[in-house]
């Protein structure tokens, strides 16, 4: 074929395209995968005919429903970074006991249901010496919510699977029991986007330099109004660099967010020492008891420390061991420090309360202590 | 970058001869990757190793080469682009590496958003078919799953996209969204096997999914919008928080109480159980005790879940069951976290017709903020931008006391009389 205006040559997929003209199989946009076929024959017997559940022992679900049927569920563990490898060993396991059915948690956890229950032993029995903890049930310390990293993002930070192995090797113990005063949601993200979410306990990397600008690129490679329009304090202006249009940021102004980098990629956020760690508690999405809540940061300048960044794991190990300690049951770590208060939950972990930590952004009226409510 | 040259000369330090028995004969020494094979918690890094001592693919280790590389310099390589398939404008996450030359067998690395089963339920051949399909095409690298609800099918190259997407669509699978679009959803386990889950929310992600199949594909909206499915107030899903519209079950009526089952839970647990976890803990005191017995005032009850997660056996939701329906809530990006607010108090959700019927409800909503929205903004941004008053008139929703946790405090607005 000739080449494009241009020189540019056709690619692979275009020269297929172009090769055969009738594609052979037509898309059908089906949207999410169906689920009836999916189901265990017993879950669809009893389909949102339940009555109650039991929690027999960590990692072990029983439901029972409103036939009187019973349906067991082994939850473990999972990377969530997984092989077909990997995932092929659990369709064994899967096959042998729960008759080809699997599923998985938004947390990440690999879930068998049978209605068998001599199942359950041997298939715990099984997990486990596959590397699979059986555990993630009840109040326990579940599995970390967590995002790319440098596997595969274009913006991180830090990496995320390599962070949550890292977290989960030092709360294992506490996955596979129930000794929490209630669930531990954590998560881990990597960059300040937070793309891991609210949790008790988030680790969430923040910039603490504004961006470097190649000017020498950006004008190619960056729609300039887009990337302006992004900055939520306005720092960003259009400027002109060696004779090429470019873009400034006011440092005084810029708050370090990263929303620019995302924008566009010649203004790097991410620095190898610069970026570092920020610990945050008490993000709650239940509705139980309180209302949903959003996390408060506890700790910041902790190094990016791979590959197993010990200084965020210790921070991490100093706020559970507190609330097994302190909490009382069914409290959520953001409803132990309420009670306890924010002065109790700095002494007991051993954080240090900082300035920085006073709110300066939107809103930040609706955190101040509008009251005389003191604790000494 | 001054870090980066610092972190990469810490290279040197690493033994170029002992990659044998670490690493086996195809996979490069990798000896920050391989500190995290050790320690009880499954580990990524052995599950990829493994995998690519059995298959040989050469993009494996480039992976891992370069991650390696990301671990000592402490940088992030990839960059984005558009691959893509035929009639699609998103779905597929497009990686090349900016060092290829340094690692050139991982010069691309795109990945395929796939949408599961609502739920997340498989049953082993359909699971067993993804992954022979999968490694056909790519890598073997699979998450299971993403934040927003994909099955991320990691590693590709550009021209084995298509045919691999083919294949996989045969068997019944489809991308999942990315962009300014609709999005992939989430739902809980719900009526799969939740004796709380107050309507099928498997059936209505299906059904909300499939109807907006169109603009998840091809995006066309000013910004992402996700939908997440909770079968009941505990919000399993984590809707209020990580979806724009999250479809939260809930009850009209009032909590059933099994008065056997009540008192066999204080027999077994006590009373000072009772009073300290159970009645302490309700929000709004809506538990008492009258004559030693558990008694409910439904008129006061916030639906907050905390009492019938405390006595499974013995309480259940109302029988008169449906939705809420929350808008607005995303993550940290630009403004800081946004919750979703209340907007649809309650909604029937039980046939076809009352889906249709929500199905019509969200459209307007997005007719709405097609118009009022800017560019890049979420639809929470928007209401806040332009005020809630504004966006029920826009949607022709009437404003009720459920939607505020209290009347305004100012007298400033502008009286339409």
């Amino acid at each position: 074929m000739n080449p494009l205006p241009g020189g540019r040559h056709y690619t692979q997929s275009e020269k297929n395209i172009m090769s055969s003209p009738e594609k052979k199989w037509k898309t059908i946009e089906s949207g999410p995968h169906t689920y009836e076929e999916a189901l265990h024959p017993v879950v669809r017997k009893n389909y949102g005919k339940w009555k109650y559940h039991e929690i027999p022992r960590p990692g072990v679900l029983m439901h029972v429903a409103e036939s009187g049927d019973a349906i067991w569920t082994v939850r473990a563990g999972t990377p969530r970074q997984d092989t077909v490898d990997m995932v092929r060993v659990l369709c064994d396991i899967a096959d042998k006991y729960a008759d080809g059915y699997l599923r998985f948690t938004v947390r990440n956890n690999v879930e068998f249901l049978t209605p068998n229950s001599e199942h359950v032993e041997p298939m715990i029995q099984e997990l486990e010496s596959r590397g699979f903890p059986v555990g993630g049930t009840g109040m326990c310390v579940s599995s970390v919510a967590h995002t790319q990293g440098w596997l595969h993002c274009d913006i991180p930070a830090t990496d995320a699977s390599g962070v949550v192995k890292s977290m989960m090797d030092y709360v294992y113990q506490e996955f596979k029991d129930m000794q929490m005063p209630n669930k531990v949601r954590l998560s881990t993200s990597c960059c300040s986007i937070n793309c891991g979410g609210q949790a008790d306990i988030a680790i969430v990397v923040k910039h603490t330099r504004p961006p470097r600008i190649n000017h020498d690129h950006l004008a190619t490679i960056c729609e300039l109004p887009k990337a302006v329009a992004r900055c939520p304090v306005a720092a960003i202006r259009p400027t002109v660099v060696n004779g090429k249009r470019s873009l400034m940021v006011d440092e005084a102004k810029c708050i370090c967010c990263g929303a620019c980098f995302g924008a566009c990629p010649a203004m790097e956020i991410n620095h190898p020492e610069h970026s570092k760690f920020a610990i945050w508690v008490g993000g709650k999405n239940s509705n139980a008891r309180t209302k949903p809540s959003t996390m408060s940061i506890v700790a910041h300048n902790l190094p990016n420390n791979p590959p197993r960044w010990p200084e965020v794991t210790e921070v991490i190990g100093k706020i559970l061991s507190a609330y097994k300690a302190g909490g009382r049951p069914w409290e959520r770590v953001g409803e132990w420090i309420n009670r306890i208060g924010w002065k109790r939950f700095f002494e007991e972990t051993g954080l240090t309360f900082d300035d920085n930590m006073i709110d300066s952004y939107r809103h930040a009226r609706t955190t101040f202590n509008q009251s005389a409510h003191v604790r000494f | 970058m001054e870090g980066a040259k610092d972190a990469s000369s810490r290279e040197g330090h690493h033994c170029g001869g002992c990659h044998s028995e670490e690493n086996g004969k195809f996979l490069n020494p990798t000896p920050m990757l391989n500190e995290l094979e050790s320690g009880p918690w499954p580990s990524f890094v052995s599950g990829f190793k493994e995998l690519a001592e059995r298959t040989k693919k050469p993009m494996l280790r480039g992976v891992l080469d370069q991650l390696e590389y990301s671990y000592n310099t402490k940088m992030g390589y990839w960059k984005g682009g558009l691959v893509t398939v035929d009639g699609y404008g998103a779905g597929i996450i497009t990686r090349y590496s900016m060092i290829k030359d340094k690692f050139p067998e991982a010069a691309e690395f795109h990945t395929m958003r796939i949408q599961p089963a609502p739920g997340l339920h498989y049953n082993t051949a359909m699971m067993r078919e993804l992954c022979d399909i999968w490694e056909k095409y790519g890598s073997g690298i699979i998450t299971l799953h993403g934040q927003t609800g994909d099955i991320m099918l990691q590693g590709i190259e550009q021209d084995k996209v298509q045919q691999c997407f083919d294949e996989l669509n045969q068997s019944g699978w489809d991308l999942g969204g990315a962009g300014a679009g609709m999005r992939t959803a989430v739902s809980c386990i719900g009526q799969g096997r939740c004796e709380n889950a107050c309507y099928d929310n498997l059936k209505l992600h299906l059904k909300v999914l499939k109807h907006f199949v169109g603009v998840l594909h091809r995006p066309e909206w000013n910004y992402k919008l996700k939908f997440k499915f909770s079968g009941c107030p505990n919000d399993c899903t984590n809707a209020i928080m990580r979806s724009d519209l999250a479809v939260i079950g809930t009850w009209r009526d009032a909590i059933q109480v099994d008065r056997d089952e009540v008192n066999a839970w204080v027999e077994k647990k006590g009373m000072d159980v009772l009073v300290n976890q159970v009645i302490n803990l309700c929000p709004t005191k809506a538990i008492s005790l009258k004559d030693g017995e558990m008694h409910i005032e439904t008129r006061d009850c916030v639906r907050c879940m905390h009492c019938l997660n405390a006595m499974p056996k013995a309480l259940s939701p109302g029988k008169e069951r449906g939705i809420s329906l929350l808008m607005g809530g995303k993550n940290t990006l630009k403004v800081g976290v946004n919750m979703g607010s209340l907007i649809i108090p309650f909604m029937k959700m039980e046939d076809d017709e009352d889906i249709e019927a929500f199905i019509e409800q969200i459209e307007e909503i997005i007719d709405w903020w097609e118009d009022a929205g800017l560019d890049h903004e979420r639809i929470g941004e928007t209401i806040e931008r332009v005020g809630l008053k504004q966006f029920l008139d826009g949607v022709g929703i009437e404003a009720d006391i459920n939607m505020v946790t209290r009347p305004r405090d100012n007298p400033y607005f502008k009286a339409p009389y």
